[in-house]
């Protein structure tokens, strides 16, 4: 393979923490060289724009297999592809859940045939997702299962729930759960509180998630397991989760970037749009959980894309369905945090790079040689409306549609191949 | 006169001259309701689709009633029994009812936010009929009709409202028109049904009956839904009543000259002594009827009026 420069970059170094002028090398799909201050040369231009490790997203729902209407491998990962995600992390709440090493295989080679990013697929923790009998878990790992979650869906027994997490570990399996209290969240739509009750929706407390993590904790610390929390997003459950990391547990914590540019007001007139799991919350809740974002407790900020049709939106709010798609918004809307101020660009990228890739033991996420040339061009300040019909996606399910957006996408590499090139979509 | 509005979808976006115009015609039709011959003709040539996805005999009567003493073509459908238990979607329904050339729609589903969804799809004026647990503006107008006429005025009144507050849109409505107009509203009950926040919302919250009627103008009950013990809400109907039941020893804690008042239908013994809402001096329960119809004619008459006006433009594109 032939090699290509980058030159002229802004170098963003999520484990440096540095933001400097250079050029990068690719050779053999790898970072070859780093030159810092080379800002000349044969090659790519990139006229001062910035060069980041290709985002790692953790938690993206596919449509195949079952739900291929909604989104497809390869609708998602064109959607990724602009949206600067080199890989997705695709979770196993598929119809069928991917429970079984065949499942996993058809998704595997699905993948392969249709993807221009990396897809390392998730599997179940429990067959069917229903939380009673552990799935082939050490089968599943050598088939290729990056990771062990349910998804939404919790385990209510905390036995089993202990059984597979002390099964998990002693395979080095990491485990990703999902930590709203099952009873005290049922049927609800929305965060409990003022806006709740103007509403009249059917409301969770905030105390769902800080019981459902402490569960997890306790467990974890039985088990000794690997363990991931999908999303913390409530002020309530962060000293637990600080404390759980003090004692030395193995545990880390995401959070979906809806969670920290919106709150509970946006949903606004029943816009089912803004109907996401757990509910969108209250301010001071979105304020604290991007300022653990900024302290390193929340270690990483995912898409938690999940594509729906317009008919399972278009509905009394209560009844429809949950989820965004974010894909292509989750760069853009998190530069909001960068424009202001609550993060530097750095520091967004080990949230979206680095710390993912990190967990699931994965050589991407970095700027450093011998790499994977898995990388994201991009312009921090373009200005554009966001028109949610020239999405990527199949379904078109964003909160963002009509929003102000600073921030695109101008070409992703993955190995060192050009996936997506902003120039293409200009007509 | 004000009131300009579209669709009645809430009180939430109403503004004092809105709700004041509509209670100034309401009286005119009460004066008409009156008479012998009750017809006006606001609605004539119009048509009326009341659409009920969830039971209710009263206010389907009462805007029923409002729509045919108007002049207009009242339909009733069911809907509970039609097309939607074969799957079709809120949406499909209405755009089918809307396909009929309707000129006012009135809406009752047990979805909160439903009858605004709704509204988006349709050409006609829409008026929630009750939506989850979110808003029923129509009662809280004729709520307010009555109370204005049995007190001589709507500011500056005491009231409780009183019983399961979380699960009802009638207190939703009833305390954001109140609060809207200058006037202080309690909400009494267990805090098991009393809604989170809700203290935000410019009220004031007690768990002791007498302490919340204590001085009160007008008490307000709600109705007790018997689902709610499955719940785990409260433990017993009997113990319900003995705490927030109102009888003649809880009232006596309010004004002198206290209404009470009730949306209906009552749980006699249950949320309220059946004596006490009988009593020709002190409840205004008959009259809220009363005032129901004429409020609906009230409402029907400036939505048919904001309509025609709205046909009238040449760059609206309602049909």
């Amino acid at each position: 393979m032939s090699a290509v420069m980058l030159y002229n970059a802004r170098l963003v170094d999520p484990e440096a923490a540095s933001l400097a002028r250079g050029a990068i090398r690719i050779e053999g799909g790898k970072i070859a060289d780093i030159l810092p201050g080379v800002t000349e040369g044969s090659g790519v231009d990139c006229k001062g724009r910035c060069l980041a490790p290709g985002i790692v997203d953790i938690g993206v729902k596919i449509g195949e297999p079952g739900e291929r209407h909604k989104e497809s491998f390869r609708s998602a990962s064109r959607a990724a592809a602009a949206g600067g995600v080199t890989t997705i992390v695709m979770r196993a709440d598929t119809v069928p859940a991917i429970d079984t090493p065949e499942t996993l295989a058809y998704v595997l080679s699905r993948a392969r045939d249709e993807s221009v990013v990396r897809v390392l697929p998730m599997a179940a923790l429990t067959k069917a997702r229903a939380g009673r009998e552990m799935t082939e878990i050490s089968f599943l790992q050598d088939a290729g299962a990056v990771a062990f979650s349910d998804g939404d869906a919790v385990c209510t027994d905390p036995k089993i729930l202990s059984r597979c997490l002390g099964y998990a570990a002693q395979l080095g399996a990491l485990v990703i759960g999902h930590v709203q209290d099952p009873g005290l969240s049922a049927g609800a739509a929305v965060t409990q509180g003022k806006f709740a009750t103007l509403r009249g929706l059917p409301a969770v407390s905030q105390m769902a998630e800080r019981m459902g993590l402490e569960r997890d904790l306790a467990l974890v610390e039985m088990t000794d397991a690997r363990y991931h929390v999908d999303q913390i997003t409530t002020a309530a459950a962060l000293p637990a989760l600080a404390r759980a990391k003090a004692a030395g547990l193995n545990v880390t914590a995401g959070v979906s970037i809806h969670h920290l540019t919106l709150n509970e007001l946006d949903v606004g007139d029943y816009r089912t749009f803004f109907k996401v799991k757990p509910p969108l919350r209250a301010e001071e809740d979105r304020m604290a959980v991007v300022q653990a974002v900024a302290d390193g407790l929340i270690d990483m900020i995912s898409s938690m894309h999940t594509p729906q049709d317009e008919e399972s939106k278009r509905l009394p709010f209560a009844e429809a369905a949950s989820g965004a798609v974010a894909l292509e918004t989750l760069l853009p809307a998190a530069l909001r945090l960068v424009h202001g101020g609550a993060l530097s660009l750095p520091a967004l990228f080990a949230a979206v790079s680095l710390n993912p890739a990190r967990r699931l033991g994965l050589p991407q996420g970095r700027l450093a040689v011998g790499a994977p040339a898995d990388l994201v061009l991009f312009d921090p300040d373009v200005p554009f409306v966001l028109d949610r019909f020239k999405l990527r996606s199949k379904s078109k399910n964003t909160p963002f549609d009509g929003a102000r957006m600073q921030g695109r996408v101008l070409a992703s590499y993955v190995a060192g191949q050009k996936v997506y090139d902003w120039r293409a979509d200009v007509s | 006169m004000d009131f300009s509005a579209r669709h009645l979808l809430g009180i939430e976006p109403l503004a004092q001259g809105d709700i004041r115009s509509i209670l100034d015609l309401a009286e005119q039709y009460v004066d008409l309701n009156r008479q012998s011959n009750k017809h006006g003709d606001a609605l004539a040539g119009m048509t009326q689709i009341n659409m009920f996805f969830e039971n209710s005999t009263r206010t389907q009567a009462s805007f029923e009633l409002a729509g045919k003493r108007l002049g207009a073509d009242v339909m009733n459908m069911s809907m509970q029994t039609s097309s939607i238990k074969k799957g079709e979607t809120l949406i499909d329904t209405a755009l089918t009812i809307n396909a009929m050339r309707p000129d006012l729609l009135v809406v009752r589903h047990p979805g909160s936010g439903a009858v605004n969804l709704l509204a988006e799809k349709v050409n006609c004026a829409v008026i929630n009929a009750g939506d989850g647990q979110h808003e029923h503006p129509t009662q809280a107008l004729l709520d307010a009709l009555t109370i204005r006429r049995a007190k001589g005025r709507l500011h500056r009144l005491s009231i409780a409202i009183c019983g399961d507050i979380a699960h009802s849109r009638v207190a939703r409505s009833n305390l954001l028109l109140l609060g809207k107009m200058g006037n202080r509203v309690r909400l009494v009950g267990p805090k098991t049904l009393m809604p989170a926040g809700i203290a935000d919302l410019g009220v004031e919250v007690f768990d002791d009956m007498r302490k919340g009627l204590k001085g009160v103008d007008v008490v307000m009950m709600l109705r007790l839904q018997r689902e709610r013990m499955d719940g785990g809400f409260i433990p017993s109907e009997r113990e319900f009543y003995h705490r927030y039941g109102l009888d003649a020893e809880k009232l006596s804690h309010a004004s002198a000259d206290a209404i009470i008042m009730h949306p209906g239908p009552m749980n006699r013994g249950v949320e309220i002594d059946g004596t006490l809402a009988d009593d020709i001096n002190r409840s205004v329960i008959q009259e809220q009827v009363e005032m129901g119809v004429a409020v609906r004619m009230a409402v029907m008459h400036l939505l048919a009026r904001n309509l025609r006006e709205a046909r009238t433009r040449p760059e609206e594109v309602i049909a």
